[in-house]
């Protein structure tokens, strides 16, 4: 099925929920709908179809159009089956002569001013519109095409990726519904009255200069050729489509790819996506440009030396010469000597194939995962109190929320469609509670009550939380109920005796954290007194020398209230990269084997030696930063690297650079050369989401299906890449597809034991645990009781991080994300998306700025004890004075070349979020800046198996 | 702090806590600018929760809110049924011609703005038309004429034209 608005399946209005039934009779036919119901969805459900234009099921009934008129027995006139809603005993008739003239009238008028050939029928495009001229039958129109109109308007192509035309506009407000209630932005309005209405992007500014954020919502609800997209225009309807999983952020939001033949056209969310309801972003719906762009590497490639040119080879010869390096460094070296990293952006099938390959055919546990840098204080700090490395809830669980607390998130740019149901509920009426350093966007959602922000310093989460804790404690909030029936007593009398103490009152903490005491209590007493109270957190919580501690502060919070355990509350982390769950799920983590079981236990080991045939080392292995420090000093050697950036991503890219040219064999596996494959020995070209089969598991543990839509364009998927190279290496796989990885995984997985692609494939998308007990998962957790039996609380004193700024570095740095590029930006910056962040910029205060003398604008310099690198300044008042803030998306940036070594103290996930710096005005980029452009040109020049260095492109 | 900002701060001070609080800051900052500068407009949605666009589709809504100064003169001619019946098509078309500006528009030098308004309750003596603050009944096109001839001798040389309203 092609286009999202099919008249056959969207009712036109949205379900209704109701306990009472009501029975009408329609087209003669009886009808039993929910109290409610709108005329016009009891038709549609009984299979009769009321033509309708500014009706659609994803938006409340407007009553615009006026095209839905139908009879009603005992009523005059003839009211719009939209707006109508049904009543016990009603008669309705949707095809009387006067209903069918009336609207054939209606149809006439519209059709008067809007251009001519859309009177007839035409393969040329997807207008609602003309299938509504065909189903009324109009066939001409009366008045002729002289009349007023607004056929001369200006087309807006201001925005990338769609156009307005207002000539094709019919003023049906869908777009504007579509902002409003989907995305939540409120940028579009009508403007003007009469027949000077017309739709209007902010003050009727040009859409790209508007609020808009192009999640293309309005896109998708106009039903003609107003809003439309650039692809459709330029190369035409899409012929098929194939249900798919996007490839961005942790929301996993499902799609539909429609495509022409092996090319891509457009992304269109599904409207039975469970994670997403048929809306997206501007990333998932858009910025796909980068799966086909020219700088796709599509050859595997080798050289001897990281300063030789790259020589294009054929798979075989590639993965031999990778093996052979590889076996060479282990008979040298010994069997520790190597290592891979898993992709967080791979399926879960070609991450468990990596470390599979890794604990099997390399016979250590040297895996680790991008995960090391972003959630696994996560994993750690959830397993030691709740029994499970996850979050607790399902996405539709917030609409359940009466109060919200968001700490060190950023969901309109991170998490932009869980975002928008954040907002849905806010305006709703819940209460927003956020801790972050910076006035996120949230904070300011149109329509709904201002939020309670708690702007925090940077590095005190913990004496945050212990002080909402204390408050809860002492002013008696506690669900003493839930603590008794689901917690360990003496694990909590423990815990209660230490956040009693007077020293996490919000009055002690007041100096540390920088939150006035009194706004931090009416913070603790909203979320202690809420009915359903939820968490959500992001990389501000994890990001720390204190992630793990500040995780099971989250979790005592939540446990301490009874906020665990049913719909609208629990603790979720808001997981950055599409599957980054489903990489820690998977086995990644140098201690885990697939489903978060410990390496040091021997029958777990057994049931995986018993299917693998081999044995596994019973220690865990090198995690990221041990195998950097290792290579250093020359006992690490050789590292496989599935999808991943850590020469762009990791902290402090200097020492990250001196680990990666220490190594004998470096392994890249990417769809580009990224900055980690400047420094490959072997160039393994990967394959894009739209190129193979799999699944990735998003931040609700839903496992969502990732279909083929095109050939891989280097030959293979990675999972087959992976495949071979163990067979090279003599350790034998023999999968013929990936749902044969999955069977494995379910088999050796006890949260993942019912789990297969047919099961996915019928439900649409599973949440583990899926076994015996849930056999069609789990949308909700620890429901009745934690898999280790009782909640514990944990002991969580505060330590401050000894990145403290001074009179050297006065100024503290936290990173962070932006809406329109995503992570290291690989994908996003070989996309139109650029359109609105060309570059990484520092965002500073009013103050600090003019204590500097620097103005918006203006080059600064950053400078950490650690290193430094130079930006342009944007002044900002949603910083506060001390603080500073930018992005990673562009190499270039160098932001890593300033955060330092400090990490968590359980899983050395970095402290991204805090360090000391000074900021000065410059007028050059840094010297790091300049050599890295330099090494940049000669590593891309290399790739063409040329030694010149070009001229500056 | 320009005077343009003080008034919206003040206006935005004065309603932010009532309900419906829109529509009297829009007023009251026309009251006193004789119009709603563009760059107020994020102001006011930032204080009420709303967005740019919110208030834009409201303003854009009401003739009577502008968003640029409007002419020394605002010249209103009455378009509604009784009106009409009176001859207040003949009446617009001939001030249109002698102006040489259509309906929400303002003279080149800057000395009249010409609106339309649906009724200013002088239905007896149509057609009426409102110049400033004055409603002035049985008004034909010579009538008209002589009015615009008597704000023109108006000593216009000595203000310049445009300006900030």
């Amino acid at each position: 099925m092609l286009g999202y608005f099919d008249p056959a399946t969207d009712a036109g209005t949205p379900p209704v929920e109701s306990t009472e039934q009501v029975r009408l009779t329609i087209d003669g036919q009886s009808v039993t709908v929910p109290e409610g119901t709108s005329v016009m969805r009891a038709a549609a459900l009984a299979g009769i179809s009321i033509p309708k234009l500014c009706a659609t099921e994803s938006l409340e009934a407007f009553g615009s159009c006026r095209l839905c008129l139908v009879a009603i027995e005992g009523k005059r006139g003839t009211p719009a089956a939209c707006t109508t809603p049904v009543a016990e005993g009603m008669t309705v008739r949707t095809d009387t002569e006067r209903v069918q003239r009336l609207r054939r009238q209606v149809m006439e008028l519209y059709m008067s001013d809007h251009p001519p050939e859309y009177l007839s029928r035409s393969d040329r495009s997807d207008c609602e519109l003309q299938d509504r001229v065909a189903q009324v039958g109009l066939e001409t129109v009366r008045y002729g095409f002289e009349g007023r109109n607004h056929l001369d308007a200006e087309v807006d192509d201001s925005n990338p990726y769609f156009q307005f035309d207002p000539a094709k506009c019919i003023v049906c407000s869908r777009c504007v519904r579509a902002c409003d209630e989907v995305q939540g932005t409120f940028a579009l309005t009508i403007q003007g009255r009469g027949f000077d209405s017309t739709v209007a992007a902010s003050q009727d500014d040009d859409f790209i200069d508007s609020e808009c954020v192009s999640c293309g919502a309005c896109v998708q609800a106009c039903p003609t050729d107003a809003l439309l997209e650039k692809s459709i225009i330029e190369e035409g309807l899409p012929d098929h489509s194939v249900r798919t999983t996007c490839a961005y952020c942790g929301v996993g939001c499902s799609f539909k790819a429609e495509m022409k033949g092996e090319r891509l056209i457009r992304m269109v969310p599904d409207q039975d996506g469970h994670a997403n309801h048929g809306h997206s972003c501007v990333k998932g719906r858009f910025a796909f440009g980068y799966a086909t762009h020219p700088d796709r590497l599509t050859t595997p490639m080798i050289r001897n030396h990281i300063d030789e040119p790259w020589r294009e080879v054929g798979w075989e010869e590639a993965i031999d010469f990778a093996a052979r390096r590889l076996k060479a460094i282990q008979a040298e070296h010994g069997r520790e000597s190597i290592g891979g990293i898993t992709s967080s952006r791979c399926t879960n099938e070609e991450t468990y194939l990596v470390q599979k390959l890794v604990r099997a055919g390399f016979g250590n546990n040297n895996t680790d995962t991008c995960a090391r840098v972003c959630h696994s204080p996560t994993g750690y700090g959830l397993k030691m109190t709740l029994g499970e490395s996850a979050g607790t809830q399902t996405f539709d669980s917030v609409m359940h929320s009466d109060v919200i607390l968001v700490i060190g998130a950023n969901p309109t740019d991170a998490h932009p469609v869980f975002a928008s149901q954040v907002r849905r509920r806010l305006r709703q009426g819940a209460t927003l509670i956020v801790a972050d350093p910076r006035a996120i966007d949230l904070l300011h959602t149109p329509h709904a009550d201002p939020g309670l922000h708690l702007p925090l310093k940077p590095g005190t989460n913990v004496a945050l939380i212990n002080a909402m804790a204390h408050v809860v404690v002492t002013e008696g909030l506690e669900d003493q109920a839930f603590i008794d029936q689901r917690c360990d007593p003496d694990a909590f009398q423990r815990w209660r005796r230490f956040i009693s103490e007077e020293r996490h009152s919000p009055e002690a903490t007041e100096s540390e954290t920088g939150v006035p005491a009194d706004r931090l209590r009416e913070a603790a007493r909203l979320f202690g007194t809420a009915g359903n109270a939820s968490i959500y957190y992001g990389l501000g919580v994890s990001e720390h020398s204190q992630g793990s501690t500040m995780v099971m502060g989250i979790a005592n919070l939540a446990m301490a209230t009874g906020n665990i355990g049913r719909e609208g509350v629990g603790v979720n982390p808001l997981r950055g990269q599409n599957n980054v769950q489903g990489s820690c799920d998977m086995g990644s983590f140098p201690h885990e084997l697939p489903g978060y079981q410990h390496v040091g236990l021997e029958d777990v080991r057994h049931s995986f030696e018993l299917d693998w045939g081999v044995t596994i080392d019973d220690e865990a292995g090198l995690r990221i930063p041990n195998m950097l420090d290792a290579a250093i000093d020359g006992d690490f050697r050789g590292l496989y690297v599935q999808g991943e950036d850590i020469a762009q991503s990791d902290p402090n890219t200097q020492h990250v650079e001196a680990a990666l040219r220490s190594l004998d064999c470096l392994i890249v596996q990417d769809l580009f050369l990224n900055e980690t494959a400047k420094f490959a020995h072997v160039l393994l070209p990967g394959s894009s989401f739209l190129e193979k089969d799999g699944t990735f598991t998003n931040a609700e543990r839903r496992i969502n299906r990732v279909r083929q839509a095109m050939t891989p364009l280097a030959g293979k998927a990675d999972w087959e890449i992976t495949q071979d190279l163990s067979n090279a290496l003599g350790y034998p796989m023999h999968y013929s597809h990936p749902s044969e990885i999955m069977d494995e995984i379910a088999r050796l997985t006890p949260t993942f034991r019912g789990v297969s692609f047919e099961k996915i494939d019928r439900l649409g998308s599973i949440q583990w645990p899926c076994n015996d007990e849930h056999p069609e998962g789990t949308p909700i957790m620890h429901e009745t009781d934690f898999p280790i039996g009782l909640g514990r609380f944990a002991v969580t004193e505060y330590v401050p991080t000894t990145e403290r700024s001074n009179s050297r570095y006065p100024l503290l740095l936290t990173t962070g994300r932006i809406l329109s590029q995503y992570n290291v930006g690989a994908q996003t910056r070989r996309t139109r998306n650029d359109t609105w962040h060309a570059e990484d910029v520092l965002d500073l205060h009013p103050q600090d700025a003019e204590d500097r003398g620097i103005r918006d604008g203006d080059w600064v310099g950053i400078t950490s004890r650690t290193g430094s690198t130079v930006l342009h300044a944007v002044v900002s008042e949603r910083m506060p004075p001390g603080v500073v803030y930018t992005t990673f998306h562009h190499p270039v940036s160098g932001a890593n070349v300033i955060t330092t070594d400090n990490s968590d103290w359980a899983t050395n996930c970095p402290e991204y979020k805090v360090t000391a710096v000074q900021v000065e005005k410059v007028h050059q980029p840094s010297r790091w800046q300049q050599r890295h452009e330099a090494d940049d040109r000669q590593q891309r020049a290399f790739l063409t198996g040329s030694l010149a260095v070009p001229e500056d492109e | 702090m320009t005077d343009l900002e003080a008034i919206t701060r003040r206006a935005i001070d004065d309603w932010v806590d009532e309900p419906g609080a829109l529509l009297p800051i829009l007023h009251a900052i026309q009251d006193q600018l004789g119009y709603i500068p563009p760059s107020s407009v994020p102001r006011i949605a930032r204080a009420l929760n709303m967005t740019r666009a919110d208030v834009h589709g409201v303003m854009s809504f009401y003739h009577e809110f502008r968003s640029e100064p409007a002419g020394r003169h605002v010249l209103q001619i009455c378009g509604a049924e009784a009106c009409q019946a009176r001859g207040c098509r003949e009446l617009e078309a001939h001030t249109q011609q002698r102006l040489g500006v259509g309906y929400h528009q303002t003279t080149l030098d800057g000395d009249i703005t010409l609106e339309q308004v649906y009724c200013l309750g002088n239905c007896a003596t149509g057609p009426s038309v409102r110049l400033d603050d004055r409603i002035i009944g049985r008004v034909t096109p010579q009538r008209m004429d002589r009015l615009l001839d008597g704000i023109a001798t108006v000593p216009l040389t000595i203000q310049p034209a445009g300006g900030e309203g």
